[in-house]
């Protein structure tokens, strides 16, 4: 087992100096080798686009989408497209930024996160004009129920971020929001204030990362599988939460599970942005705090030295313990943030969204929240992005149920999963983990 | 000399050997403090025991008795619901629960074989799951679709079984190979995206049922399923199926070329590489036998226990199974005893649920607690204040880099 871990670690370094992250900027020191999947695949979706969005289709329908709500201060009229033309156009784009992507590739430039992101929003609007060729979709009532399903994802992936980082795999993402979402709904209840309901949360987060952080951090001797801890504390946690909500939440709802939700807060001024607005300024407080911790992870991540030590000891934990970084228990502290940020995710789905808990109420959030990380590059940023576009898939499909949609709306919530499968398998983007993911280490 | 002295020993000696600083003896420990735990959770929901614990300074002994009753009647109602049920009117019928607990245990068998096979090949199989329900929807498509002679109509099906769990682990294991995809993320991914796959079929017109508005599929031919034993009791041939996957599996590992080289490639896949066995092709083929076998559990629930597909046609098996792999510790006897031991439970609870208002979701808890508790020796160590080696090296060699 050392043997292997050492030629990895120093094929992961070979790999570092060709990394992308946004923090080096610089020209890649090594970048003999061109990967050339990302253009492709580019140039598939994009020609995918062009022909079943936008040549395929029978002319003469249009797409409406709507940019106002009906309270909202300013109204804009809604926007009608012809169907055809709007997606052939988009679909030249999608090709067009292959095209840029392929040209990237050959100078022996990476491509950048935007240029992806940039394609990612012209290929699903090139979607969205196809499915609503002949009807009318409010795009800032879709875009509101994106975010609202995003909110635990997010939180979730940068839960699995914080353990990641320093190398701790964390599969209980899903428990650990299955129990923030389960404590702050019964604790808001019994005090009945939702203020001490949102304390309580990271609270249970934490408490399953605990359990996480002890066995794979701290017995490590023993050889306790990170990946098999996980997958248990999630089936720990959805067996405890279901056996209290039969034996007590349900048949004693009045005390044990009437939580309420909390108000919805309008910013003044930003909450009037058209068509923005009302989507990210007048939100429950969960969101706002959401706002803040991503700023802030990313700030710390990349730009502290509390975050160089966090990568450090993820990239190389041997160099981080010969700097005099003890890596055990940055591991250790990292689990147990993650896990009240999880915990802390998890109460939007009683204190946020539901107003009360329900049994398996997250309902596999905590491993598209995984999917999310990665697709994100392990970065807040990125994983924000990832959340936002799976969120979009998932309440997509709801939008298009009412309108009729052209694709099934399993196929649409299967997005996220096969997305990540591509990702992962490198069809999307170059992903590369942290060197010492998933690794214990153990001091010699 | 001292190279045979294992093998000198008696087997007396050696099962003593193995229960004292082995395995065995925390295996058993895990499960007592799982299942004490559990009755803990038991008597903090139970009505009766809150309502006594108001007056509990003035009246000690009502409290302490209706704790005692609160655990020991689910106890002893999980019991006479999984092993005897002392009350039968006749013999026959009092060992009525046993054949459930092997019901239970039937796809337990299988799909903990999927597992355990890419445990010891070093990768974590998490898409059980996945390759159950792929499994269950080709058996389950050919056997109401199809009108065959009667055995080799059921052997057709299970045999689409094997198939459809094959593929579906034969790509993650494809996946792993080909690009270095961790397989964990991966079978995590085709789990939830056979579960929407087999959902959208249930709506197509090819599977639904005629006149139902619920998505479940027709009944299975009577040519395509799998005969039970008794009147009363779902038990079905599939058990032996299962049964002869573990033979197999035993084989497989213990007897031949391939599961050596599966072995060779879970202990060291660079040692193994270098003595030129290649890895990739060994885990495509871990993961395409494993996943087959999981897709027998499929077939055995739509073949037999269930009769029909249905969206719930897996329940939690998936993760069932990787709890069975731990427990058994990736052996294929193993597995066959704890997938004995999971299906007592999950029989067991079904009956403590309608006598004593349980809810069913303890099993859930006990199960994954044995599982933490042997992952964990130096607790139940510290409990038991027991003398035991560092147990489940298994876990260990399962490890490698994550996403």
């Amino acid at each position: 087992m050392r043997t292997a871990r050492r030629s990895e670690s120093s094929d992961a370094s070979t790999q570092l100096a060709t990394r992308p992250a946004e923090n080096m900027p610089a020209e890649p020191a090594v970048a003999l080798t061109r990967h050339w999947r990302t253009p492709i695949m580019f140039g598939v979706f994009g020609l995918l686009a062009l022909v079943v969005f936008g040549l395929l289709p029978d002319g003469g329908r249009e797409s409406t989408f709507g940019l106002s709500l009906r309270d909202d201060v300013i109204q804009l009229a809604p926007i009608t497209v012809p169907s055809k033309l709007a997606a052939i156009l988009l679909g030249v784009v999608c090709l067009g930024i292959a095209a840029y992507a392929a040209w990237q590739t050959y100078l022996g430039r990476r491509v950048p996160l935007w240029l992806s992101i940039t394609f990612g929003v012209a290929f699903v609007l090139a979607f969205l004009t196809w499915a609503v060729a002949g009807s009318e979709i409010s795009l800032t009532s879709a875009l509101q129920g994106t975010l609202a399903l995003s909110v635990p994802l997010i939180f979730g992936a940068l839960c699995g971020m914080m353990g990641e980082r320093t190398g701790v795999i964390n599969i209980a993402i899903e428990g650990q929001l299955l129990a923030g979402a389960f404590l702050s709904g019964v604790v808001a209840s019994l005090v009945g204030s939702l203020w001490v309901g949102l304390i309580a949360a990271p609270i249970a987060g934490l408490a399953v990362a605990w359990v996480l952080a002890v066995f794979t951090v701290f017995t490590v001797r023993y050889f306790v599988n990170q990946i098999i801890v996980g997958v248990v504390l999630n089936v720990l946690v959805i067996g405890v939460t279901n056996f209290l909500y039969s034996s007590l939440l349900s048949p004693q709802k009045e005390t044990w599970n009437s939580p309420g939700r909390f108000p919805r807060l309008e910013i003044p001024v930003l909450s009037e942005m058209p068509v923005i607005g009302p989507v990210l300024f007048h939100q429950t407080i969960i969101v706002y705090i959401m706002y803040v911790v991503v700023v802030l992870a990313h700030i710390a991540l990349f730009r502290t030295r509390w975050g160089l030590r966090v990568r450090a000891v993820g990239e190389h934990p041997e160099a981080a313990d010969t700097a005099g970084i003890r890596v055990n228990s940055v591991r250790f502290r990292n689990v147990l943030l993650g896990g009240a940020l999880a915990g802390l995710g998890g109460s939007y789905f009683t204190l946020g969204a539901v107003g009360l808990f329900s049994s398996e109420m997250t309902a596999g959030a905590g491993f598209i929240a995984l999917a999310a990380m990665i697709m994100g590059r392990w970065t807040p940023i990125g994983a924000v992005f990832a959340a936002l576009l799976f969120g979009f898939a998932n309440n997509l499909q709801s939008v298009l149920g009412i309108i009729g949609s052209p694709i099934p709306s399993e196929f649409m919530l299967m997005a996220p999963y096969l997305l990540t499968i591509f990702a992962v398998a490198g069809l999307v983007g170059r992903i590369r983990p942290p060197a010492f993911n998933g690794q214990p280490y153990i001091k010699s | 000399m001292s190279e045979n002295s294992t093998s000198e020993l008696t087997v007396g000696q050696r099962f003593f050997r193995e229960l004292t600083t082995g395995g065995t003896a925390l295996t058993l420990l895990s499960i007592v403090l799982a299942m004490l735990i559990g009755a803990v959770l038991i008597v903090v929901a139970d009505s009766d025991v809150q309502e006594t614990a108001a007056y509990f300074f003035s009246r000690p002994s009502d409290t302490l008795l209706a704790i005692w009753e609160s655990a020991s009647s689910a106890y002893a109602a999980m019991f006479a619901g999984s092993v005897i049920d002392f009350d039968a009117p006749s013999f026959g019928e009092s060992l009525i629960p046993l054949a459930d607990t092997l019901t239970y245990a039937t796809p337990l068998i299988a799909a903990g074989l999927a597992v355990a096979l890419a445990f010891r090949a070093g990768l974590l199989n998490i898409g059980a799951q996945g390759q159950i329900l792929i499994g269950a929807t080709l058996a389950g498509l050919v056997g109401f679709g199809m009108d065959l002679p009667a055995v080799v109509h059921l052997l057709f099906a299970v045999l689409a079984g094997f198939i459809g769990g094959a593929i579906w682990g034969g790509i993650a294991g494809f996946i792993k190979a080909k690009t270095g995809a961790h397989e964990v993320i991966v079978t995590i991914m085709l789990n939830h995206i056979a579960a929407l796959l087999l959902a959208y079929l249930l709506t197509t017109q090819l599977f639904r049922r005629e006149g139902q508005a619920a998505p479940i599929s027709p009944f299975v031919a009577d040519s395509a399923t799998l005969p039970t034993f008794f009147e009363d009791s779902r038990l079905n041939l599939g058990l032996f199926v299962a049964l002869l996957g573990a033979v197999y599996s035993w084989w497989l590992l213990s007897r031949s070329t391939m599961g050596f080289r599966f072995k060779a490639v879970g202990h060291n896949p660079h040692a193994a590489t270098t003595a030129g066995i290649s890895v990739a092709r060994s885990y495509t083929a871990v993961m395409f036998i494993g996943g087959g076998l999981a897709g027998i559990a499929g077939a055995s629930q739509v073949l037999g226990t269930e009769g029909y597909l249905s969206t719930s046609i897996a329940g939690e098996l998936g993760f069932d199974a990787i709890t069975v792999a731990l427990l058994g510790r990736s052996s294929p006897i193993g597995t066959v005893a704890a997938s004995l031991l999971f299906g007592a439970l999950r029989a067991g609870a079904v009956t403590m649920q309608a006598q004593t208002g349980t809810p069913i979701d303890i099993v859930l808890v006990v199960q994954s607690l044995i599982v933490l508790f042997i992952a964990a020796p130096p607790l139940v160590r510290a409990v038991f204040r027991l003398k035991v080696r560092a147990a489940s090296p298994m876990a260990a060699e399962v490890g490698g880099k994550a996403a």
